[in-house]
């Protein structure tokens, strides 16, 4: 087991590696620094002497790959690759152009983006599956019918129009609870129900569905109908023999999301103006502060690896005949 | 010439898959088991109701695609100059809509516009009447509320009647066809759902005929800031989506297909190389990449203005990479998915026949592997569609989506969305842009359910 997860994360040298170089490619060698500055001091009437003060500024007036007016290691290191780009394998990600250090500002932002997302996530997949498993023991009735066609009702509504929605009906109608904001303590709660609401409501109609489909596919199976044939109640093969084999399927999917929890959700945080790395992230792009952009992309590269190695294990766990060699 | 066409890049790709679209029928047609999963779909009365409505989001789109630019009014003599502007043909159908703007909002059916302003004489604050929004009813606002009604009911009546037309036509089609059958062999499988298209076709004329009656004489779904017609603005949008659901996948495809067999078929070095190379990139959050793409694309297309002749190819062009920079980041599912299944084809004693009679590698991957996975390239392209549409919203709301000048649902939204504060709430331009989107992708969900039970081996039958 260690062994394995020895050798899998080793694995993940090398993809880390290329999104690295990836990033660097699209932020430094589609456009050069010249370009950018160009973009972000304004097209027409800029002097050469601006350029080199933005790019000096953001340490961005450095040769890309080979500093041949350096001497020794440092011909490597003094480059924007190495300064940019592989020092982010290390957690420093430089500043933002406001000026405040990237890695700090992600740490202190990670809670509310937690705050949001862990529930969420927690309640959505809850919901879904009770929803799923409802259907699935009223299979091939109305009720089931009814509840199919729901799910694709909602899967096509845009995500957009819950956010809008609920925060019209709840909030301005209603006056239940805050359009927007975010507090410390105890006080965040008022701010996060909503949020989370419709978190969970927005995302329901496919994840039942998806859920639906793998409770079916494990249904038509062999020990589904020895477990009848031997007298079991439709309620006790559902939930004790149906739920623990469709694990499998269903950790697939959900673990690998869990780590990314942490990047919070860039279009729930911005509409309720959570201070979280979403709508940081948000911000970074709208003000094309191209640091903070490149370190989330980074970020979330491993997030996105730490969850497949997580689902990996967690196969182990849920079914003893998986063995990882 | 009263116009000259343009052919945008995006109408050029739109046409091109229109024409694959029918060549495709055709050899489906010819191919026995092709025919048998289609018509499966042909049969089921939702995929056909769906289709239909599909039907007409396609038309509007395609009317919108072809271009042209109207020829300007000179002296006899002088060389032939065209208007800079770019019109389509959907433009041309909805003058009407098009060349009647209010000052701003202006709420749906209404007669006087939706913030009072100080008259001219400067002593007292009303709302002021619409230019052209029940401007035929002049001084008689009495009337309003009937006009509306009688307008609407003649429009309704009118769609009902074109609807019956159809109806009757669709019938004598079934009819004969069913005659034909009833002789010569085949039977039921030549069955299409006639009834459910023509079920679906009669509110959609009769609403849309109530629309059409009102629209001549009101802004049917109100005016936006800037008070143009909102009805004008979500039917062009509707281009803007099917553009960015279908032409990314059609982008993305050769790519996916082309990487998928390599490296299912050859394995090797060349199956680690792409396997690295798609989980490199689907390791990147999604949003996150296409984020920065779009912001790279915007520093090349703001650094060369002098690529682009007009603002209207600038934001065809910003499109058209937004497609391509979506297709990227989407082609490693369905390249993995070709992947594990040209794996399992490759085994196969058919496969392992050609082998032994000496076939060439890439005779046997284009031959015998491709025709075997097309089925799943098909469900990816109508199950991405819906996503796709969905995700242009999202995007543009971010401000990595379209050209703020290119109208689509996403722009709509994002300009709407700060309206709802407002007292009393400007509700329409987002209701509408959530309706017809709502339309599209619940259309687009049920046809892509219909094919994938239809093709999926998978799928008991």
């Amino acid at each position: 087991m260690l062994a394995y997860i020895v050798r899998r994360l080793l694995y993940a040298i090398p993809i880390l590696i290329g999104v690295n170089l990836l990033t660097f490619a699209l932020f430094f060698v589609v456009n050069t620094p010249d370009d950018m500055a160009r973009m972000q001091l304004g097209v027409k009437r800029v002097t050469p002497e601006a350029i080199q003060k933005w790019k000096a500024e953001r340490g961005y007036d450095k040769p890309l790959l080979w500093n041949s007016a350096a001497a020794g290691s440092a011909a490597v290191t003094d480059t924007i690759l190495f300064s940019k780009s592989v020092r982010m394998f290390v957690g420093d990600f430089g500043r933002a152009d406001d000026g405040r250090d990237i890695a700090r500002e992600i740490t202190s932002r990670m809670g509310p983006s937690l705050a949001i997302a862990v529930p969420t996530f927690v309640l959505g997949l809850f919901v879904a599956i009770s929803f799923a498993l409802l259907l699935v023991f009223f299979r091939a009735t109305a009720l089931d019918f009814a509840g199919v066609v729901l799910c694709v009702a909602l899967m096509s509504i845009s995500g957009l129009f819950y956010i809008i929605g609920g925060q019209w009906l709840v909030s301005k109608v209603w006056h239940l609870v805050p359009i927007s904001g975010y507090g410390g303590g105890l006080d965040a709660g008022k701010f996060l129900i909503l949020p989370v609401i419709i978190g969970v409501f927005g995302g329901i109609g496919g994840s039942t569905r998806w859920y639906r489909t793998i409770f079916l596919e494990e249904i038509s199976r062999d020990y589904v109908r020895t477990a009848r044939a031997k007298g079991l109640p439709e309620r006790v093969v559902l939930f004790r023999h149906v739920l623990r084999n469709a694990l499998i399927p269903i950790l697939t999917g959900v673990v690998v999301v869990i780590p990314t929890l942490f990047m919070g959700s860039l279009l729930t945080e911005s509409f309720f103006g959570i201070p979280g790395l979403g709508s940081y992230t948000i911000d970074a792009i709208n003000a094309q502060d191209f640091a903070v952009v490149r370190s989330m992309v980074f970020i979330g590269s491993v997030l996105y690896i730490v969850g497949l190695l997580a689902t990996d294990i967690s196969y182990t766990v849920a079914d003893p005949r998986v063995r990882l060699q | 010439m009263m116009f000259q066409p343009v052919i945008l890049w995006s109408d050029a790709l739109l046409f091109l898959l229109i024409l694959a679209v029918i060549g495709l029928a055709v050899w489906a047609r010819r191919e026995d088991n092709l025919r048998a999963a289609w018509s499966r779909v042909l049969r089921d009365p939702v995929a056909m109701s769906a289709a239909t409505v599909l039907a007409a989001f396609v038309v509007i789109g395609l009317l919108d695609s072809l271009h042209y630019r109207v020829r300007l009014e000179g002296k006899a003599g002088e060389p032939v100059r065209y208007a800079v502007e770019l019109n389509s043909a959907l433009d041309a159908l909805l003058a009407n809509l098009r060349t009647r703007p209010e000052k701003t909002y202006s709420a749906p059916l209404a007669t006087h516009l939706y913030a009072k302003e100080t008259s001219t004489d400067g002593t007292q604050r009303d709302f002021p009447r619409l230019k052209h929004g029940g401007a035929h009813l002049g001084e008689n606002l009495d009337v309003h509320g009937a006009d509306i009604a009688k307008r609407a009911l003649f429009g309704a009546a009118a769609g009902a009647l074109l609807w019956f037309a159809m109806h009757l036509a669709l019938r004598r089609l079934k009819a004969r066809r069913c005659g034909i059958q009833a002789d010569g062999a085949g039977g039921a499988a030549q069955a299409v759902a006639w009834g459910a298209v023509s079920l679906t076709l009669a509110p959609m004329l009769v609403l849309g005929g109530a629309i059409v009656a009102l629209s001549g004489g009101y802004h049917v779904l109100g005016t936006d800031k800037v008070g143009q017609d909102v009805l004008y603005l979500t039917l062009k949008s509707i281009r803007t989506g099917l553009l960015i659901g279908t032409l990314t996948t059609l982008i993305m495809l050769p790519l996916a297909v082309l990487l998928g067999i390599l490296a299912g078929y050859v394995g090797g070095w060349v199956d680690d190389l792409i396997q690295y190379l798609y989980t490199t990139l689907s390791s990147i959050p999604g949003v996150l990449l296409i984020a920065a793409a779009v912001l790279m694309m915007q520093v090349i297309i703001d650094t060369h203005p002098d690529w682009f002749a007009s603002s209207a190819e600038r934001a065809d062009a910003r499109l058209l990479a937004l497609c391509l920079i979506l297709g990227m980041t989407s082609w490693t599912g369905v390249a993995r998915l070709l992947r594990g299944e040209t794996l399992k084809l490759r085994e196969l004693e058919y496969v392992q026949a050609a082998q032994a009679f000496g076939v060439g590698r890439f005779a046997i991957m284009g031959r015998h592997i491709l025709p075997n996975l097309m089925h799943i390239v098909l469900i990816a392209l109508v199950m991405d569609f819906s996503g796709l549409v969905l995700a242009e919203a999202v995007l543009s709301y971010v401000g990595v989506g379209v050209d703020p000048s290119t109208i689509s649902f996403g722009t709509m939204i994002n300009t709407a969305r700060m309206e709802l504060a407002r007292e009393p709430m400007v509700w329409w331009s987002l209701a509408a842009a959530f309706a017809f989107m709502f339309a599209l992708v619940l259309a687009a969900n049920l046809f892509a359910d219909a094919v994938r039970d239809a093709f999926d081996p998978r799928v008991a039958k």
